[in-house]
Formats: C-alpha cells, sequence, structure tokens
C-alpha cells in the first residue's frame, strides 16, 4: 500500500475541524504505515498487517453488550453512545478535531486526522472521581473496514484522584486507534486499567501520553487478550520530583496473534520511581514484543527505575522479542532491568498432579500464578474481578 | 493394599529399578531402608506417576487397580500421596489456596462435594495447630522461603488434610531436629487405622522409634535385598549396608 492510499477512503474536508487535520493527514501520506524497516516498528509490521484491508470511516451502528454496573462511558465506533452511558457531570467529549500534536508517530497522525470524538474528563483539585468505566464497542461488518480513532483526554487537578477500567471489545474485522492524552497535577493520582479484547480479526493500536507532575501516581495495568495485530503504546513523563508510575501489562495471546507492549518512561525531575512489570504468555504460534526505554535526564537524580519482562512460551512456536533500553544523563540514579524466557515447570506441574489437580487446571493455576506479580499493584476491586474474569476466559477458550 | 510385581524401570534408557517384589498389605505400614542411589526415590516417583520413568516390566496394582496406567491425578483420587524428598516451590501459589484446590479436585473426581472457603481454612488451620506449624504457613505461598523442615512439615499438612490411604514418604525426616520429627510422625500415626497404608523410606532407625513399622525393607541396587520385622532396622543402624547388595 502506497502513502497516499492510506486516506482514499476518507473525506476529510467533510469532517469537523478539517484545517487542524491538514498537518497529521499530510505527515501520514508521506510516511505511509510503519514497517519493520522503522526502528520503533522493528518487531511489529504494521504495513503487513493492514496489507489488503481497505480502510474506511466507521459507520454508526449498533453493538449489544453487558454493561457495568455505575458510572460509565460508552462509545460504540469511536462515537459516544448517550443512551447507554451514565456519565457524571466532569466527562465531556472531544468537540470538533483534537488539537495536532507533534508526540507520537504515524498512528498518532491517523487518530489526529480521523479523530470525531472521544471521552474528555476534567477533575477539579481535590475532586474524588470515584471509578469510572470507559467501554468501547466496535463492528465491522462490512466490506471496508472501519477505522475507529477517539481522542481520549484526562487531565486531574491537583490532588484529584480516579480510577479509570477500560474494555475494548468488538466484532468483526476493525482498526481501533485510540489516543489518550492524561495529564496529573501535583499529587493527583490515576489508577488506569486496560482490558484488550478485541475481535480476533481486529487490529488495536493505543497510544498513550501520560505527564505526571510532581508527588503525583500514574498506575497502569495493561491486559492484551484479543485482536490478531496489537500495540499498546506508553509514553510516559515524569515532570516533577516525587512522582512515580506503574507501567504494568499481561498478554494472554494464541493462535497467529501478534501482541506488542511497547513503553517510553522519561524521568524529568528528581526522585520519581517508575516501575514495569510485563507478563507474556504465548501459545499456538503467538508472538510476542516488548520494547521499554527508560530515559533519565542529567537532573533526574535519586531515580528509582526498575523494569522486569517476562515471557512463557506455551508451545515451540511461540514467540518472544524483547527490546530494554536504558539512556541515563544522571549520576545518582538506580535502575535495573531483567528479561527471562521459559515454559512451565514440570517438576510444578507434577507436584500439582500429584496432589490431585487435574493436568489443564495444574498449568491454568501456574500460569494465573506467573502473572500475579503483574497483576499485584492492581487493588481496585472492580478492575480485578474484570481482569480474572477476562484470564478465566481465556484459559476456557483453550490456550 | 499395594502390589508391586517384579518391578523394572529406567531413566534415559539407565535401568534403575531391577525387579521390585513388594506387598503392603491394608493398614500395614512399611519402612524402606538404602543407601543413597539405590532407586529409593525413583520407586516413589514410579508409584506416584512422574513422566521420564520408563517402566519396562512388572506390574503395581492398588486396591486391585493398575496403578501404572493411571494418570498421576487420579493415583492421588485413588488415596496415593507422595510426600517429596524435595519439595517443590510455587511462586505466585498461596498455600491455602493450592490445599484447598487439591482437596476440591479428589472431592470432584470422587464425586463428593466441594468444600467452601470457610469449612476448609477451619479445618487447615486445626490442622496447622495440630501439627505445631505457624499461623502464616497457610498464607504463605507454596514453599517459597520457607525452612528446609517447614517445607517437610508442608508436606505433613497436606499429607494431613487429603488424608490419603496409600502414603509415601520420601526422607521425610531428613534435615528435621527430634521436635520436628515427632510431629511428622504424630502425622503419620493419626491417619493409621484398618485402610491406611504407607512406605516410609528413610535411612534413620530413629523415625521408627516413633513410626513403628510392620515391615522393614532394604533396597540396594534396584532390588528389594532383605525384609524383616522392625528389628531389621536396629541392625542396620549398627552395622550399614555394607555386604547386602551381594545377598
Ligand atoms: N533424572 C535422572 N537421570 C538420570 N539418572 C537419574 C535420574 N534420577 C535419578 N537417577 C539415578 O538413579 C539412581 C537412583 O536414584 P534415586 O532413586 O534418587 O536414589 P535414592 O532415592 O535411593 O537415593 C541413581 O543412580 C541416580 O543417579
Ligand atoms: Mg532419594
Amino acid at each position: 500500500m502506497s502513502g497516499t492510499d492510506l486516506l482514499d477512503g476518507f473525506d476529510l474536508a467533510a469532517l469537523p475541524g478539517a484545517s487542524a487535520r491538514e498537518a497529521a493527514s499530510a505527515r501520514l501520506r508521506a510516511g505511509g504505515w510503519p514497517t519493520r524497516r522503522d526502528e520503533a516498528w522493528h518487531y511489529t509490521d504494521l504495513a503487513a498487517g493492514l496489507r489488503g484491508f481497505a480502510l474506511g470511516p466507521a459507520p454508526a451502528v449498533e453493538v449489544a453488550a453487558e454493561l457495568p454496573e455505575g458510572q460509565r462511558v460508552v462509545f460504540v465506533n469511536g462515537r459516544f453512545d448517550a443512551a447507554r452511558s451514565t456519565a457524571p457531570d466532569w466527562v465531556g467529549r472531544l468537540g470538533g478535531a483534537a488539537a495536532d500534536t507533534a508526540r507520537g508517530g504515524v498512528v498518532v497522525a491517523l487518530n489526529t486526522a480521523l479523530a470525531e470524538d472521544g471521552v474528555a474528563i476534567t477533575l477539579a483539585p481535590g475532586q474524588q472521581g470515584g471509578t469510572l468505566f470507559l467501554v468501547t464497542l466496535a463492528a465491522g461488518r462490512g466490506e471496508t473496514m472501519p477505522a475507529i480513532a477517539p481522542r481520549h483526554r484526562i487531565a486531574l487537578g491537583a490532588g484529584a484522584t480516579l480510577t479509570l477500567i477500560e474494555t475494548a471489545r468488538g466484532e468483526g474485522s476493525y482498526l481501533h486507534a485510540p489516543v489518550f492524552e492524561v495529564e496529573l497535577g501535583e499529587g493527583a493520582r490515576l489508577n488506569h486499567y486496560r482490558l484488550q479484547d478485541e475481535s480476533g480479526e481486529a487490529v488495536h493500536v493505543a497510544t498513550i501520553f501520560a505527564e505526571i507532575a510532581g508527588g503525583a501516581g500514574y498506575e497502569s495495568f495493561t491486559l492484551n487478550r484479543g485482536a490478531r495485530l496489537s500495540r499498546n503504546e506508553t509514553h510516559a513523563r515524569l515532570t516533577g520530583p516525587a512522582a512515580d508510575v506503574h507501567l504494568n501489562a499481561a498478554q494472554l495471546l494464541n493462535g497467529t496473534q501478534h501482541g506488542d507492549v511497547t513503553t517510553v518512561v522519561r524521568h524529568d525531575a528528581p526522585d520519581c520511581a517508575s516501575r514495569q512489570t510485563v507478563k507474556s504468555v504465548l501459545a499456538g504460534a503467538a508472538r510476542g514484543v516488548f520494547q521499554g526505554r527508560i530515559e533519565v535526564d542529567r537532573i533526574a537524580q535519586k531515580t528509582d527505575g526498575y523494569q522486569m519482562n517476562q515471557a512463557l512460551l506455551l508451545s515451540d512456536e511461540a514467540e518472544i522479542d524483547s527490546k530494554p533500553e536504558l539512556e541515563i544523563f544522571a549520576d545518582d540514579v538506580k535502575c535495573s532491568h531483567g528479561a527471562t524466557i521459559g515454559a512451565l515447570d514440570p517438576e510444578q506441574l507434577f507436584y500439582l498432579r500429584s496432589r490431585g489437580v487435574p493436568a489443564a487446571e495444574a498449568k491454568s493455576i501456574l500460569i494465573r500464578a506467573f502473572l500475579d506479580e503483574a497483576l499485584e499493584p492492581v487493588t481496585d476491586e472492580a478492575a480485578r474481578a474484570v481482569f480474572e474474569a477476562a484470564i478465566g476466559a481465556w484459559w476456557r477458550e483453550g490456550a | 493394599m499395594l502390589e508391586i510385581k517384579g518391578l523394572t524401570a529406567t531413566i534415559d534408557g539407565k535401568e534403575i529399578l531391577r525387579g521390585i517384589d513388594l506387598t503392603v498389605p491394608e493398614g500395614e505400614i512399611h519402612a524402606i531402608m538404602g543407601p543413597n542411589g539405590a532407586g529409593k526415590s525413583t520407586l516413589s516417583y514410579v508409584l506416584s506417576g512422574r513422566e521420564g520413568y520408563e517402566v519396562t516390566g512388572g506390574s503395581v496394582t492398588y486396591n486391585g487397580a493398575d496403578l501404572l496406567a493411571m494418570e498421576p491425578e487420579e493415583r492421588a483420587a485413588a488415596g496415593v500421596f507422595l510426600a517429596f524428598q524435595y519439595p517443590v516451590e510455587l511462586p505466585g501459589v498461596g498455600n491455602a489456596n493450592f490445599i484447598r484446590t487439591a482437596l476440591n479436585a479428589i472431592r470432584r473426581a470422587r464425586g463428593e462435594a466441594e468444600l467452601d472457603a470457610v469449612q476448609f481454612l477451619k479445618e487447615a488451620r486445626a490442622a496447622v495447630t495440630a501439627l505445631k506449624m505457624p499461623d502464616d504457613m497457610l498464607k504463605r505461598n507454596v514453599n517459597v522461603g520457607f525452612s528446609g523442615g517447614e517445607k517437610k512439615r508442608n508436606e505433613v499438612l497436606q499429607m494431613a488434610l487429603l488424608k490419603p490411604t496409600l502414603a509415601l514418604l520420601d526422607e521425610t525426616d531428613s534435615g528435621l531436629d527430634i521436635d520436628a520429627l515427632k510431629i511428622v510422625a504424630e502425622g503419620v500415626n493419626a491417619l493409621r487405622g484398618p485402610a491406611f497404608s504407607a512406605l516410609v523410606i528413610t535411612h534413620y532407625q530413629r523415625l521408627l522409634d516413633h513410626i513403628v513399622p510392620d515391615r522393614v525393607h532394604v533396597l540396594a541396587a534396584g532390588k528389594i535385598v532383605r525384609s524383616g520385622g522392625p528389628e531389621l532396622a536396629l541392625e542396620l543402624e549398627a552395622n550399614g549396608y555394607a555386604g547386602l547388595e551381594a545377598a
């Protein structure tokens, strides 16, 4: 697919805020989809994943779903579903077009060119938002592959708190490319929990930008279990002293699924901590990718950085690529990273089976135990329930 | 009743068990002693169904059923329990959950109702107290960070809760002080009864002071080379295994 074909299916001039989309669409046309020649996409060939699919605007559709109780925002094919949402007054929507951003690459440019809707969360200083569900539903039922590109904005004032539980699901073939812009004021705390449980024919490419002020905390956990091709790319920047960030993730993939967790953590202030525990469970011929970069600025003394990336391969065909990178320009810094690749331990399996636990159940227990460290910081009960259900379902559907 | 007849087994083509004949009637406890490398652990693994062993001849029946044709979990459901010489660590798996999962898997296999968490914890706490174990034993991850002695006691705790009818204890006394040894012995003696039998593998007479065996067998170079009453253990303690291989 050549660069100019990318947006052929869209009438950008007809979208609101057409002028705001111009620069981004020009970048997208010039660059085309990233291929393995782009360093940031070396292990995930997005161009190959989308080759042969004609992208088009996402039509208004109805998608049935069981919805969580409580405060929730529902989006269907990228559009706010007012009838099924129970949004508090601090939840608004993206109006018109998203502002262009120089951050990110082609995928973000695509989002800027196409974004028409998205959630805009604004909490005042000290405001306690409680738990909010962000339910995104999608359906690709026609000839073209709908491109769903919402732009979500989450801004927490100083000392504000929120737990955001996002579930992404759908049916058929579609591209879901959300961009999140997160801004945390001093001492604010956001628990950002994401379940990527998209249709098995879908492509999911999410980009999260998080700016974290002094003393604030961005606590995130993502579970990738759906989509034929997925990438979760998080750019977290610690901008004030004593801020902390957790970018934990788990992937449960089988068949020919490809899942990519990419993180860039930038320490731009002293006394900050960043923690990343990423676990991939890969069955069949699944392929997992982890790329994690920690950048420590010259002024970011006493940085405490930790990164652990572990893969459990359940078959000989499964594969993991892992690329940790540390770029440290401060001298008084504690940064550690590690990576392991292994299979289920036959000794542990036999121990469980010798106690009467059937082989399949014994495997599921060991896989759940493997994930434990990544899930540990998820203390919110509603979020835990969402993830435990997804992990259990993955197992029952046959890993 | 456990009946082992002419059992031969190899690891990587190397013959380790060379024709074992052994019968343990219901209600009896038999001790197996013998030098390192004789095949004692191999026998206990073959009986409990660990992979990697090839049974090249002979048969094993337990209460009339062909034990060797069963999966490890089926053997557990049939009442077999192996107390491992080297208990396995399970990071990320809580001990109470582990034992309850095992107990309920066995109960399901037998068509019995499962125990809920409350019922189970009541039983488990009582067993922990009876075995004089620290209270946090149930909360910790299975065997993770346990001392050698704690690991052995945790095997006995599992045995006490799973209530097997055929216990295979592989050097459960090794590395234990005398108090811990008494606790292990109490755990076994508490299960003693007309339907319970056990194979107790040990190097030391002192365990057999507390678990008095009905029979003592000497395993050397993959064969039972001598059998006798409890007095045989005393004789071995005094004279060692020298010369027994030739017997
Ligand atoms: N996995 C293995 N591969 C090869 N040889 C083994 C293995 N396990 C045990 N053996 C050998 O089998 C023999 C019996 O071992 P084992 O049953 O552990 O003896 P014991 O418990 O009586 O000390 C020893 O010679 C030992 O080296
Ligand atoms: Mg041994």
